[in-house]
């Protein structure tokens, strides 16, 4: 029996019934993730002294999970992926931890990223690259990408991850998982190693609506250690999750997901965009109403330019603390300039050392008002203009991405320009700090899709429900990945 | 070479009084013990996040209302990103968008005139740590790293040493006074950065400006003097041109500054909004709320000791340097003491005794109505003043009412039957000395309290003494 392929209620039911106990359940989640390590590279460390635990009412107790290596763990190696911090060790927990391990949660392991959370397909952590567990020859996408796989592969039914553009939501497409992130500040950030402090949120993967919900009910909190979370006392997701969707409104947005408003479109993409559609008739059976949106051409295009101007300038920030002097291997050289530029030069991958430069170029005298602030400026207005569509919809719902996963192997993939919008849209989830939710919604050529909803700020509680009936009606819930090849 | 005017402006940090950091729960407090009062926070380690100190942002507030400053409606932080080992987070949290306070100007007197000086802004940051440099290695101390720092910026409107020094003082005795800093010199809690720029008289265009960074309390005066030197020595050599827009620093040794740096070469800080401190509003109750907390201040109760009760310069100047001290002279008028009295006592027996024991007037067991118990037994003529001293010692000796010890044994002759008896003894005995005296040897008046104080052992009143004797000798 494979508990760690189960829902948390079914092992949480398990677990009360004495048909299994936590200390197996953290062996069996253990052996499952050195077989998946060894196959996919998922994590950075797998903690073979984690300990059953105490069983009690809380959904969550007795069970085993898995954190994406940004969440600081006290004890445990925590090195964000990156060479920077290869060898640290942090004295203190993430707060998202501190509320798991109230709630009895059992953390097994740390799971790859990309460097700080930075990066498209899960292969710039300094461990190498994670495999997808439908194809190994594909991205998870990133970069919560060990986490994905992780719950893909069925090592643990659920895993932390952070989100800062889509990095919770992509990879959850990709693995054909669920992948939540609530809205901005519900979950404490501290103790999370940060990339871009106003996109960064925390959030959740799992096979199902309900576990997400329970997870990040466990999660949630005002914190004093972080400013901008929210007493989110009053919110209850699970219980809140009723199936009852009737009369709720959606709607989608004309630009991104008409076929016609691509040139020489790509099998795949066609074959995306009509599940899609074939999907949103299923939901209308529901009783949702789903209208067509459009949205002006010039906001959608800049979504992704708004994007990296603002996460890499507060990246280059944020990572300013990377010197090797007080944490990290500290590196050689004459004077304190040289030590720090040898530190980073040396210990950084290309890709991030690229974002820095990008994010201290924009951030510069000269160039500040042009890149920073107008990015500022742009991105209030795409987060106005949705919460226009949140004025007449409980929710947007998009298709995630362009198709199912790309190949690790980048000149096997197309790229299209005219693709960026559709590719990079969940980043306005980040912009506005919305609640959104990607759920699986297909298979195209074996290999899993997903659909996305989001809500305005606050209004989880609907997002979840809304999802919830639709992943009933579609039936992908608690899938565990089969290699297609 | 035309007379040169002289342009100052001043960068006044101050080291804020709180229990815990701006930003972070440790403890802020000088320690000798290095790395003593920190928290992860301090040390910028992965995912620690700052959390505002209200108290701080409180005393902040209240010093910009106190300069006339506007406030803003939001209060918010920057990030000022630069690398420096002192530096963990690789930037400093402070205010460069929308400081607590900007536009404001505050009077202040140099040299009995008043001078009005233009307040640019003043914001709260945080400290660095500090840095110990020995022959091979350096040494970082992170207790200082994240004590709260108000920075106060003037426009160039000074005009020479001792308008600066003036304002710092003045600005001192505000922090103190609002208990926001101790303000303390020798602890170091006050540094500046000064720019000083010299131009001719007539001109209207400001000269080349050059900064000098991190200078303590201590070196001011002498930083400002050896910088107007060194500039009108240049331009009186034909040689202004050296003068360049640069940083410099003050070398106590030699008593000069040195260059740092070129302006060419400053650091852009790459300025933009701390993301994880939200902006909240800085409502118009809690602007009333703190400026119910101000104090009446050093500058108005100078005006008031001066002009409402004719306190001379010199005496109204040390009881004004400290509130305490002011407050316990306000209360002893409060209450009816004579002012000049009051003023002798305080800055004469009680502020030496405050020294030697070293406590503050807060802990003073004379409350201004036992004080009151004393000075009025004066008045009245029961004691004299030498007994009034050893009342004072006795009292505070043994922490008992000084009423205690007024006495009747010990009380003055003031009964004018019985003085007037004596001296009429005296008279008759002195014959010759009355002579003398009618005929202009007026130091004999003297001889003959003397004689009456001799009789009575000190006791009889000497006002009453004197007034008897002069009606019965003068003639």
């Amino acid at each position: 029996m494979n508990y760690m392929h189960k829902s948390i209620e079914e092992i949480h039911d398990a677990l009360k019934k004495g048909e299994v106990t936590s200390e197996e359940l953290v062996k069996e989640s253990l052996q499952n993730a050195h077989e998946v390590q060894d196959k996919y590279n998922a994590f950075v460390t797998i903690i073979d002294a984690a300990q059953g635990g105490e069983v009690n009412d809380y959904l969550l107790s007795g069970i085993p999970y898995a954190a994406k290596d940004l969440y600081s763990t006290s004890g445990v190696l925590t090195t964000g992926s990156s060479n920077t911090l290869r060898d640290y060790v942090p004295f203190f927990d993430a707060t998202a931890i501190v509320n798991l391990h109230k709630n009895g949660a059992i953390d097994i392991g740390k799971t790859v990223c990309d460097e700080f959370g930075m990066g498209a397909y899960g292969n710039t952590g300094h461990t190498g690259s994670v495999l997808n567990p439908w194809d190994p020859t594909r991205s998870c996408r990133g970069s919560s990408a060990g986490s994905a796989c992780a719950v893909a592969s069925g090592v643990v039914p659920y895993a932390l991850g952070t989100d800062t553009g889509d990095s919770i939501r992509h990879p959850a497409a990709y693995c054909g998982i669920v992948g939540y992130k609530p809205t901005y500040g519900m979950i404490s950030r501290f103790g999370v190693l940060p990339y871009a402090s106003s996109l960064d949120h925390c959030g959740v993967l799992t096979r199902s609506v309900k576990d997400a919900a329970i997870v990040v009910d466990a999660m949630k909190g005002i914190d004093p250690k972080d400013m901008t979370s929210w007493d989110s006392s009053k919110i209850h997701l699970y219980e809140s999750i009723t199936g009852n969707v009737k009369d709720k409104k959606l709607c989608y947005i004309k630009e991104l997901c008409d076929i016609n408003n691509y040139k020489n479109p790509s099998e795949e993409l066609k074959k995306h965009l009509k599940n899609f559609h074939d999907v949103l008739e299923k939901i209308k059976s529901l009783g949702i109403i789903i209208r067509e949106e459009s949205i002006e051409k010039y906001l959608l295009d800049a979504i992704s330019s708004v994007y990296n101007v603002i996460a890499y300038s507060e990246a280059t920030s944020n990572l300013s603390n990377m010197t090797g002097i007080v944490f990290g291997p500290r590196s050689e050289g004459k004077t304190y300039t040289e030590m720090m530029k040898n530190f980073r030069t040396k210990n950084f991958s290309p890709l991030i050392k690229r974002r820095f430069i990008i994010g201290s170029y924009v951030l510069q005298k000269e160039n500040k008002e042009r890149y920073f602030i107008n990015a500022q400026k742009a991105r209030r207005l795409i987060v106005n203009r949705w919460n226009e569509l949140f004025a007449k919809y409980d929710a947007v719902i998009l298709p995630v991405g362009t198709g199912p996963a790309k190949y690790l192997d980048m000149s096997k993939n197309i790229s299209d320009e005219s693709l960026i919008p559709l590719e990079e849209h969940l980043q306005v989830g980040n912009f506005g700090g919305f609640p959104s939710i990607t759920i699986p919604d297909g298979f195209i050529d074996e290999l899993p899709v997903g659909l996305n909803i989001t809500g305005k700020c606050y209004d989880d509680e609907n997002v979840l429900n809304i999802a919830y009936a639709i992943e009933n009606i579609l039936g992908y819930q608690n899938q565990i990945a089969k290699e297609v090849k | 070479m035309k007379k040169q005017t002289v342009v100052i402006g001043i960068e006044m940090h101050c080291e804020l009084k709180s229990n815990s950091k701006v930003f972070s729960t440790a403890k802020n407090g000088y320690s000798v013990i290095p790395n003593e009062n920190i928290q992860a926070l301090d040390m910028a380690f992965p995912g620690t996040m700052p959390m505002v100190n209200m108290k701080c942002v409180r005393d902040a507030l209240k010093m910009s209302m106190i300069l006339n400053c506007k406030q803003p409606e939001y209060m918010y932080f920057d990030r000022k990103n630069y690398y420096y080992p002192d530096l963990p987070k690789g930037y400093q949290i402070t205010q460069s968008t929308c400081p607590v306070g900007v536009h404001g100007s505050i009077e202040i007197i140099c040299d009995g005139k008043p001078v009005k000086v233009d307040i640019a802004d003043i914001h709260l940051e945080e400290d660095t740590a500090s840095l110990d440099h020995l022959d091979n290695m350096s040494l970082l101390d992170y207790n200082r790293c994240g004590v709260p720092l108000l920075e106060l910026v003037t426009e160039p409107c000074l005009h020479s040493a001792d308008e600066v020094m003036a304002f710092l003082e003045h600005i001192r005795s505000i922090y103190q006074y609002c208990d926001i800093s101790d303000a303390d010199t020798k602890k170091g809690q006050i540094r500046c950065d000064i720019n000083v720029s010299i131009m001719d008289e007539d001109s209207k265009e400001l000269g080349t400006k050059v900064e000098v960074k991190g200078v303590d309390f201590s070196g001011v005066r002498g930083t400002i003097e050896a910088e107007i030197k060194r500039q009108i020595a240049l331009k009186e050599a034909g040689r202004y041109d050296e003068v360049e827009q640069e940083t410099r620093r003050w070398d106590e040794e030699t008593q000069s500054t040195i260059r740092m740096r070129s302006k060419v070469d400053a650091i852009d800080y790459k300025y933009f909004i701390e993301p994880n401190i939200p902006k909240f509003r800085i409502t118009k109750r809690l602007l009333d709320d703190i400026r119910q907390e101000i104090p009446v201040l050093a500058y108005e109760r100078r005006q008031k000791y001066l002009n409402e009760y004719h306190l001379d310069e010199e005496n109204t100047n040390i009881i004004i340097k400290d509130i305490k001290m002011a407050n316990y002279f306000e209360e002893c008028i409060k209450i009816g003491l004579d002012v000049k009295t009051t003023a002798n006592w305080l800055n004469g027996i009680i502020t030496s005794y405050l020294y030697r024991e070293d406590i503050t007037i807060n802990d003073f067991y004379l409350k201004p109505e036992y004080l009151k118990q004393i000075i009025d037994a004066m008045n009245e003529g029961a004691i004299s003043s030498k007994q009034a001293k050893e009342i004072f010692s006795k009292s505070l000796e043994e922490r008992k009412e000084p009423k205690n010890y007024i006495s009747n044994d010990n009380k003055q002759v003031s009964d004018e039957k019985v003085i007037e008896d004596i001296i009429d003894n005296i008279l008759s005995q002195n014959e010759d000395n009355i002579r003398a005296y009618q005929n202009g040897k007026t130091n004999m008046f003297d001889f003959f309290v003397g004689q009456v104080m001799k009789e009575t052992k000190g006791k009889a009143n000497p006002i009453i003494t004197k007034e008897l004797l002069h009606k019965k000798i003068d003639k």
